[in-house]
C-alpha cells in the first residue's frame, strides 16, 4: 500500500481527516469512547436493558454489537483493509463472516439443547 | 487474429512472476493468510467457551464476582476496572504501531524507532498485568467447599450480605492429616499441598457461625446467585467433600471448573500470542535502529508485524467481551 492512496474518511465519509496521523488518533479516540460505554454499561447494567431479547439480554446483544464495531474499525483503519483491493478484502472478511456466525450458531444451539436435556431429564446433577 | 504488442507484455508479466496482483507483496499476504487462520482458531476457542457456558447457563460463574482486583486497593471490590486499564493500554500500543507504520511510509526513521519502542513497552505492561490477573485468580479470595457432584458452595454472611473468606470462621481442630507425598503409601498417588483448612474445620466452622449461609452455583432469573436459608445450608454442608483455595485446572472456588479451564486456556493462548508480539517487535526494533529497513528502501517488516500486532489487539476485544462483560 502506497500512502498516497490512503483513504481518510470513516463513518462513510461523515469524518474526513486531513492526514494519515490525525485519522489514527481519531480511531483511537472512537474506540476509547466505545471501551468506556462498555465499562459503564458493565457496572451500571441498567435494568432496561436486563429483559432477554433472542435467548440473551439485551446488554449482552449491546456488548456483542459493540464489540463488532470495534473489530471493524481496528481492522479497517489499524488493519488498513480500507485501503486494500477489493478482492483482498473479500478473502480476508468474507471466510470469517461466513464461517465463525455458522460455527456460533451450531455449537450455541447443541449447547441449548443439552441444557434443557439436562434440566428436565430424570438425572440430578446437583449431588 | 490479431494481438496487439501490448497484450503480450501483460501475459508475461502476469505469468512470469514479480507482480502483485492484489497490490500487496508476498510477505503481507502471508501474513494474512495466519491471521485469517489464527483467528479462526480463536473462534474456536471462544465458541467452545460459549457452548460450556449455554450448556451450564444456569449456574455459569459471574465474572463481576470473580475478577475484583485493583493493584494497591485491597478488599475493594473493583469489578472490570483493572481489565478496562488492559484493554486501554493494548489499544494505546496499537495505536503506536499504526503511527510506526505511518513513519515508516514516510522514512522516518526517528519516529519509527521511538513509535516501536512504545509499542514494546505497552506490549510488556499488557503481558504484566495478565500475570498479574492470573496470579490473583490462582490464589483466589475466600475458598469454597466443593460437592461430589462438582458444584461449588461458598459462604456469605446473611446480615451483611458480604462473602466470608474461610479464615473468618473456620474452627482449629487438631488433625493429625499431613500432606501426602507420592513417597509414602501408594506410590503413583500424592498431592501437592492441603488447603489451609481441612473439610471438618469448615464444617464446624460453619455450624458455630449463625449468621452463615451457603451461596449456591444456581442463578435465579434475574441472573443472581441463589442464597440458601441457614436450614439448607447445614443440609448442603454435609454433602462438601472438599475444601477448594483458588483455582487451577482440576478445581476452582468460583464455581463451575470449566470456566478456569477456558479463563487459563483462552486469555494464555492469547497471552503467549502477546508475548510472542513482544519478541518478535524487539527484533524489528532492533532491525530499524541497525537501519535494516533505512537501506532496503522500505519499512514494509513494520507494517507485517503490525498487523500481527493489531490482530492481537483485535482478538483481546473479544476476549474482553465474551470473559468479562457478556
Amino acid at each position: 500500500m502506497a500512502h498516497d492512496t490512503e483513504n481518510l474518511a470513516i463513518f462513510r465519509g461523515l469524518l474526513k481527516f486531513k492526514s494519515n496521523v490525525q485519522k489514527i488518533w481519531g480511531v483511537l479516540i472512537f474506540l476509547s469512547i466505545v471501551t468506556t460505554v462498555e465499562v459503564i454499561l458493565g457496572i451500571v447494567k441498567p435494568e432496561s436493558l436486563m429483559g432477554m431479547f433472542l435467548g440473551m439480554k439485551t446488554l449482552n446483544w449491546i456488548f456483542i454489537i459493540l464489540t463488532i464495531v470495534k473489530a471493524y474499525y481496528i481492522a479497517w483503519d489499524f488493519m488498513h483493509i480500507r485501503d486494500e483491493k477489493g478482492g483482498l478484502k473479500g478473502s480476508i472478511v468474507l471466510p470469517l463472516v461466513v464461517l465463525i456466525p455458522y460455527l456460533c450458531f451450531i455449537l450455541l444451539l447443541e449447547a441449548d439443547y443439552i441444557f434443557e436435556v439436562m434440566r428436565t431429564g430424570f438425572v440430578s446433577w446437583n449431588f | 487474429m490479431e494481438v496487439t504488442a501490448n497484450n503480450t507484455i501483460d501475459e508475461t508479466n502476469v505469468w512470469g512472476g514479480g507482480n502483485k496482483p492484489l497490490k500487496a507483496s508476498y510477505g503481507k499476504l502471508m501474513m494474512w493468510f495466519f491471521i485469517v487462520s489464527d483467528a479462526l482458531t480463536f473462534t474456536g476457542f471462544l465458541v467452545a467457551y460459549g457452548f460450556s457456558r449455554f450448556k451450564n447457563i444456569d449456574s455459569w460463574p459471574i465474572a463481576d464476582e470473580v475478577f475484583t482486583h485493583f493493584p494497591f486497593l485491597h478488599g475493594v471490590d473493583a469489578p472490570m476496572y483493572y481489565v478496562a486499564l488492559m484493554t486501554f493500554v493494548l489499544i494505546f500500543s496499537s495505536v503506536t504501531m499504526v503511527l510506526a507504520v505511518d513513519a515508516g511510509h514516510h522514512m522516518n526513521k526517528a519516529k519509527v524507532t521511538f513509535y516501536m519502542l512504545l509499542t514494546i513497552i505497552g506490549g510488556a505492561i499488557f503481558v504484566g498485568s495478565q500475570a498479574w490477573e492470573w496470579k490473583n485468580f490462582i490464589k483466589g479470595e475466600y475458598g469454597a467447599l466443593e460437592t461430589k457432584g462438582g458444584q461449588i458452595l461458598q459462604f456469605m454472611d446473611a446480615e451483611t450480605g458480604k462473602r466470608v473468606a474461610l479464615e473468618a470462621f473456620a474452627s482449629n481442630i487438631d488433625s493429625p492429616r499431613d500432606t501426602h507425598q507420592d513417597s509414602n503409601g501408594i506410590w503413583f498417588i500424592g498431592e501437592s499441598s492441603l488447603p489451609s483448612y481441612s473439610l471438618e474445620e469448615v464444617a464446624a466452622g460453619f455450624v458455630a457461625n449463625e449468621s452463615l449461609v451457603v451461596k449456591s452455583e444456581k442463578i435465579d432469573e434475574t441472573g443472581h446467585k441463589i442464597i440458601l436459608s441457614r436450614e439448607e445450608s447445614l443440609l448442603k454442608i454435609k454433602e462438601a467433600v472438599n475444601v477448594v483455595e483458588g483455582a487451577n485446572l482440576v478445581h476452582n472456588e468460583y464455581g463451575n471448573r470449566l470456566f478456569a479451564d477456558f479463563f487459563f486456556f483462552i486469555t494464555g493462548f492469547h497471552g503467549f500470542h502477546v508475548l510472542s508480539g513482544v519478541v518478535i517487535n524487539i527484533i524489528i526494533f532492533f532491525n530499524v535502529i541497525m537501519g535494516t529497513y533505512e537501506k532496503r528502501g522500505h519499512y514494509e517488516m513494520v507494517e507485517k508485524v503490525g498487523l500481527y500486532w493489531h490482530f492481537v489487539d483485535l482478538v483481546w476485544v473479544f476476549v474482553f467481551t465474551f470473559f468479562y462483560l457478556v
